[in-house]
């Protein structure tokens, strides 16, 4: 059972922190000109972290315990290539597809 | 709003729109789990509410539910969402000159998808005002928030599990992946990529996740010398 007051002190913390993280740089440095070398380096932001995030879940999926999954990395190359070759709408459709498939098929 | 920005508003709303298939089993799970958990069912959706944060919540919830120390579970749960100081950061050129009333909204509702869609939109597109920038940004969150809110009150209500047949976990990694494929448009952001992906691999043992935030900055300090080096290859060239 999960404590009501330890509940609402971590929902509340982690609310008002996340939010802080989120508003950090553009709550404070709002209108400022950024230097050129920064703009640069925050143009990559999304392929720095979103790739990133992903590895772990596709090599080491929580839903086999950790054991690494040929079929599903499978499907996130397939993702991959429709996303990068075609768009989002793609990439969700040929991901999920291709897990799907190769489940059936293999049964 | 001017008839320019609602439609820029839309736009935004139709781009973001194909994560609805990603967010609303990825809440209702939550909301299943969450009640699984003890939580009730205003517990389930205040946390969704003042949180947003699907991957943070899960993580809260399980050492919650292991009965970890109260900084335990928060800095754990901080550390998942610590990738959105970038996301941030990232967007200072495009919506940093909105009202700081608008700016504090935007930071309750930056997610991966809108922060990963309205970028992409914004470096495609650069000489858009930044009425249409806040309105293609709202219009992204809309679509993924209100789906996020009800989904989350529905898991938490109906409280039955998805199948497992249908992997819905992997969604979480697909919807990621379609967050960034479409952004590989240059040769800088697909080494920062591949950069980003042996890092993570080699930082794996890092704890509190902390090794996606090393990964990531990894991959962007070395995406950004590549795009330093293509200039002055351009400017010799050039002279």
């Amino acid at each position: 059972m999960i404590d009501t007051g330890t509940f609402w002190l971590v929902t509340i913390l982690l609310g008002v922190l996340t939010w802080l993280i989120r508003f950090s740089f553009l709550g404070l440095l709002g209108g400022r000109e950024l230097p050129d070398w920064l703009l640069v380096h925050l143009r990559y932001v999304g392929v720095g972290v979103l790739p990133a995030m992903v590895v772990p879940m596709v090599l080491w999926p929580a839903a086999t315990g950790g054991a690494a999954d040929p079929m599903r990395i499978f499907a996130a190359a397939a993702a991959l290539y429709a996303g990068w070759r075609f768009g989002v709408i793609a990439a969700l459709a040929a991901g999920m597809m291709t897990l799907w498939l190769l489940q059936a098929l293999t049964g | 709003m001017s008839t320019r920005q609602r439609q820029v508003f839309w736009q935004g709303f139709r781009d973001c729109s194909p994560f609805i298939v990603i967010v609303i089993p990825f809440s209702l799970l939550f909301g299943v789990v969450a009640r699984d958990a003890g939580l009730d069912v205003f517990q389930v959706v205040a946390m969704s509410a003042m949180v947003i944060a699907g991957a943070s919540q899960f993580t809260a919830l399980s050492l919650l539910a292991d009965q970890a120390p109260v900084f335990v579970v928060l800095l754990a749960s901080l550390a998942v969402n610590l990738r959105m100081a970038m996301y941030s950061a990232a967007l200072v050129p495009h919506l940093g000159a909105a009202p700081m009333r608008l700016r504090v909204l935007m930071a309750y509702v930056m997610v991966d998808q809108t922060y990963a869609v309205a970028s992409n939109k914004f470096e495609v597109e650069p000489q858009m005002p930044l009425a249409e920038k806040i309105a293609y940004y709202f219009g992204s969150i809309t679509v993924v928030c209100i789906p996020w809110y009800l989904c989350t009150f529905l898991g938490a209500v109906i409280g039955q599990a998805i199948p497992p047949a249908l992997s819905a976990d992997f969604a979480v990694p697909v919807c990621f992946i379609a967050l960034f494929a479409p952004m590989l448009r240059s040769a800088a952001h697909i080494i920062g990529a591949f950069v980003s992906v042996l890092a993570s691999i080699l930082f794996q043992a890092v704890p509190w996740n902390f090794g996606v935030i090393l990964a990531a900055m990894l991959a962007i300090a070395v995406a950004a010398q590549v795009e330093f080096w293509q200039r002055r290859r351009a400017q010799r060239k050039a002279s």
